[in-house]
């Protein structure tokens, strides 16, 4: 082909400006003012939302803490060598001193022993008592007195922890969230019985599969006849489908409780139908079971909805064409009204997953400690423990495993293949 | 009862959707095999019906569908072996073409290299060959229709059903697609029931056209006969272009009859329809069968005002005044008598006793 650009003479406008120019300015012109229509709803946004997540994230790597309480000390443990097996030198314990004399001044010394706590338990005791004891010191052989103080300081690991820490920003909480620690050896995982995260992480998938599965298959003959019933009666299945949203979820969570439990009345009825005999009536509720059901009850409407509006779309025609050239029933929908819903399911299935990957109210309620999800433990960390950092780490492991499916989903599926009506 | 040559035959059919009124009222229907028989009808005439319950996709309420002599009411679609095209085509849209057609091969388990090679076959019968890769999507409205019809073809049904299979497409695409349709079916000698309600779709396409009121057969017959000797008012108010003078009968001699209108006028028309003497009657008379200045002999003549005329190339569409009917359509060929012609002039006008059919009396 030939470029005809080249050759084609500059457009202008009749004030001889060039074309593009004007159209570029006009169009500018007109996407400022839409911008200014939604400028108040974006700064509401970032302000509350965004910004508040940005900082979150970013706590699960700052570490800003350890240089700011003890300059002089970070900057002389540099020196060390923390794979002698010695005591660092005098020169370490005097910027030491200087650095908690200032730091118990302004109190800020008991806040960096909570969070060396989380890597080496004893830190916060240590600082504190050293804390103490720091304004009666006098000059001269601080190791001395410090391990006078306690005699932690006279252990090669507290120091070693203390130089591992001392960068602005850390690994550490990320290593937690996956059940690893930092030795002088390197990374390796912690011990079996210390274990955590990554079984809750298993587990949250692995429930959240579970649920998302089982919500696809009470959901889908639910849409089915959704979209298929006469107005009148779709209208009020719909309704049934949407009442669940006018209930608290709190409310809707602890009927669970009512009806799970083991004097409660499924037992009740399933020993009164003889199914299931007095003395060992099931344990519905405080463990996986009770969690899968009362979750797949919850996000059930989430499912269906999708499915519904994908599923009104498809023409009944193509089913009856399908049976015209001699399929039967089955099929009929499995070769030619299934395959035709599965953006619907695509839709369905990501909201419901996303949903319960993050879920936190119901797994507290219902989930015991054999059924809680990550998500508990994250708010654990943010409201009782306030190991924050730890938190946002987790967050951003969830976060990311969500993506990560996101990608593999659309690899897979396709995400323009996703349908919500 | 079930003859042979007819391979679908309606015994006294009813259908209700609601239980208070009747769709189909009493169809009696045999369709020859290897014919082309459409139905023909206004929206809402039962149609779709009829051909639904033919297909399997409803019940009938009444009566019984015999399919090769066999009864199937209780015979569920997918083992009639019955072809269809849908109106919107129901292509399905997840598959390619290809896969489309052989569709119908594989739920009836035939071996992959046959598939392809009867596929391949239907593709050129339709002239779409190479375009087996496509989505159906990524069809034209004409292409997606020829997709249908090879769909519904290439499983060797001998009977296929259309439902209003060119109603999507523009005007010339569906002269050329009724050309097309009506070839396949010459070359492959099935039998086609078609469903339409464009009359001039229906005349060039059909061995016989149903015409459809109501839910009951008003005539059944050859698109000639169906324009040259109407059985009622509907058909020949529904059929081509048609004059309406209502009278009543004075008197009956053999197969014509003496007509009287409102204003005295009397005309002398064929009696197909009449109750007797007395009685009233329309009459039918098609516009192209009326004579201008009429020489000698003509059976009826009267004097009409010109009241416009329409200048239409070949022909001449004069709108007359005739015997206080002023909407009485005339249309000559166009010899250049239009020179001679004015609006406001009085003509005499004139025409044959066997054009014009004396049927039963429409308000
Ligand atoms: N599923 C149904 N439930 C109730 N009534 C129906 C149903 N299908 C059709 N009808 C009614 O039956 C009558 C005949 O419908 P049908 O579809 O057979 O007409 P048709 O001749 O095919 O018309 P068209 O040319 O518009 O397609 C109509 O009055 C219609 O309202
Ligand atoms: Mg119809």
């Amino acid at each position: 082909m030939t470029d005809l650009t080249a050759e084609a003479p500059v457009l202008t406008t009749r004030d001889g400006k060039p074309l593009k120019a004007s159209l570029a300015r006009a169009l500018r012109r007109e996407k400022l003012r839409s911008l200014m229509l939604i400028a108040p709803l974006l700064v509401f946004i970032v302000v509350t939302f965004l910004a508040p997540i940005a900082d979150m994230l970013f706590r699960s790597i700052d570490n800003r803490i350890v240089a700011e309480t003890l300059p002089k000390t970070v900057v002389a443990l540099a020196q060390w060598d923390e794979t002698s097996g010695n005591l660092p030198d005098e020169t370490v314990f005097q910027a030491l001193h200087d650095d908690l004399l200032i730091a118990v001044e302004e109190k800020t010394h008991t806040r960096l022993g909570s969070r060396l706590n989380y890597e080496a338990s004893g830190m916060s005791s240590l600082f504190r008592t050293t804390g103490r004891r720091v304004k009666r010191m006098e000059d001269g052989s601080y190791a001395e007195q410090f391990i006078n103080a306690d005699k932690d300081w006279g252990d090669v690991k507290t120091w070693q922890i203390l130089k591992r820490f001392s960068p602005p920003y850390t690994a550490g909480y990320f290593l937690n969230a996956v059940d690893a620690q930092v030795t002088p050896d390197g990374i390796e995982m912690k011990p079996e019985n210390q274990r955590l995260y990554l079984l809750l992480f298993a587990r949250t998938m692995m429930l959240s599969l579970i649920i998302t599965f089982s919500c696809l298959l009470f959901g889908y003959p639910i849409a089915y006849l959704l979209a298929t019933l006469p107005l009148r009666y779709s209208n009020l299945l719909m309704i049934l489908v949407l009442l669940p949203f006018w209930t608290s979820l709190l409310v809707r969570t602890s009927a669970w409780k009512v009806l799970l439990q083991q004097q409660g009345v499924i037992n009740d009825a399933l020993v009164w139908a003889g199914l299931v005999s007095n003395t060992d009536r099931l344990v519905l509720i405080n463990n996986q079971t009770g969690t899968i059901i009362a979750m797949t009850h919850i996000l059930m409407p989430f499912m269906i909805l999708p499915l519904y509006s994908v599923m009104k779309t498809i023409s009944p025609s193509y089913v009856r064409a399908a049976k015209s050239l001699g399929a039967t029933d089955w099929t009929a929908f499995w070769r030619v009204y299934f395959p035709q819903t599965v953006p619907g399911i695509g839709a369905g299935a990501i909201l419901v997953f996303i949903l319960s990957i993050g879920y936190y109210i119901t797994p507290e309620l219902v989930g015991g400690t054999e059924g809680i999800f990550i998500s508990n433990r994250i708010a654990y960390h943010i409201s009782s423990s306030l190991n924050w950092g730890l938190a946002a780490a987790l967050g951003v492991i969830l976060l990311a495993m969500v993506l990560l499916l996101f990608y593999v989903y659309d690899r897979i599926v396709g995400i323009d293949n996703v349908k919500l009506g | 009862m079930d003859d042979q040559d007819s391979i679908v035959s309606f015994r006294e059919v009813q259908k209700s959707y609601d239980g208070v009124s009747l769709v189909v009222k009493n169809l009696n229907l045999d369709i020859k095999r290897g014919e082309f028989l459409t139905m023909l009808g206004p929206s809402g005439s039962g149609k779709t019906t009829c051909l639904m319950m033919l297909a399997g996709f409803e019940a009938a309420t009444h009566g019984e569908i015999f399919l090769n002599g066999k009864p199937i009411n209780n015979v569920p679609p997918h083992k009639r072996g019955i072809g269809m095209v849908f109106q919107n085509y129901a292509l399905f849209p997840h598959m390619t073409v290809a896969e489309n057609l052989a569709f119908p091969l594989q739920v009836r388990k035939i071996g992959r290299a046959e598939q392809e090679a009867k596929v391949k076959r239907a593709l050129e019968m339709v002239e779409l060959a190479g375009f087996g890769a496509r989505r159906p999507a990524q069809l034209s409205g004409g292409q997606q229709q020829r997709v249908a019809v090879a769909r519904a073809l290439v499983f060797e049904p001998d009977l296929v059903l259309m439902d209003e299979p060119l109603g999507a497409l523009d005007k010339q695409l569906r002269e050329q697609m009724q050309y097309e349709i009506k070839h396949i079916h010459e070359s492959l000698g099935v039998s086609v029931v078609y469903v339409t309600h464009d009359q001039s779709e229906a005349l060039t396409m059909s061995d016989r056209i149903a015409v459809f009121n109501d839910g009951v057969i008003q005539q059944l017959s050859g698109p000639d006969d169906l324009y040259e000797n109407p059985q009622n008012s509907f058909v020949a108010q529904f059929i081509g272009e048609n004059n309406k003078l209502t009278g009543t009968v004075k008197e009956l001699n053999g197969a014509t009859c003496q007509v009287a209108l409102a204003d005295g006028t009397e005309l002398r028309a064929e009696k197909v329809n009449v109750d007797g003497v007395g009685k009233g009657t329309t009459l039918s008379l098609r516009p192209e069968r009326v004579e201008l200045e009429p020489n000698g002999g003509m059976d009826n003549k009267v004097t009409g005002r010109i009241e416009e005329l329409i200048y239409l190339g070949d022909h001449i569409r004069i709108r007359m005044s005739v015997a206080g009917n002023n909407d009485f359509i005339v249309k000559v060929r166009n010899r250049g008598e239009r020179r001679r012609l004015a609006e406001g002039q009085d003509i005499e006008i004139g025409w044959a006793a066997a054009d014009c059919k004396a049927l039963d009396l429409v308000q």
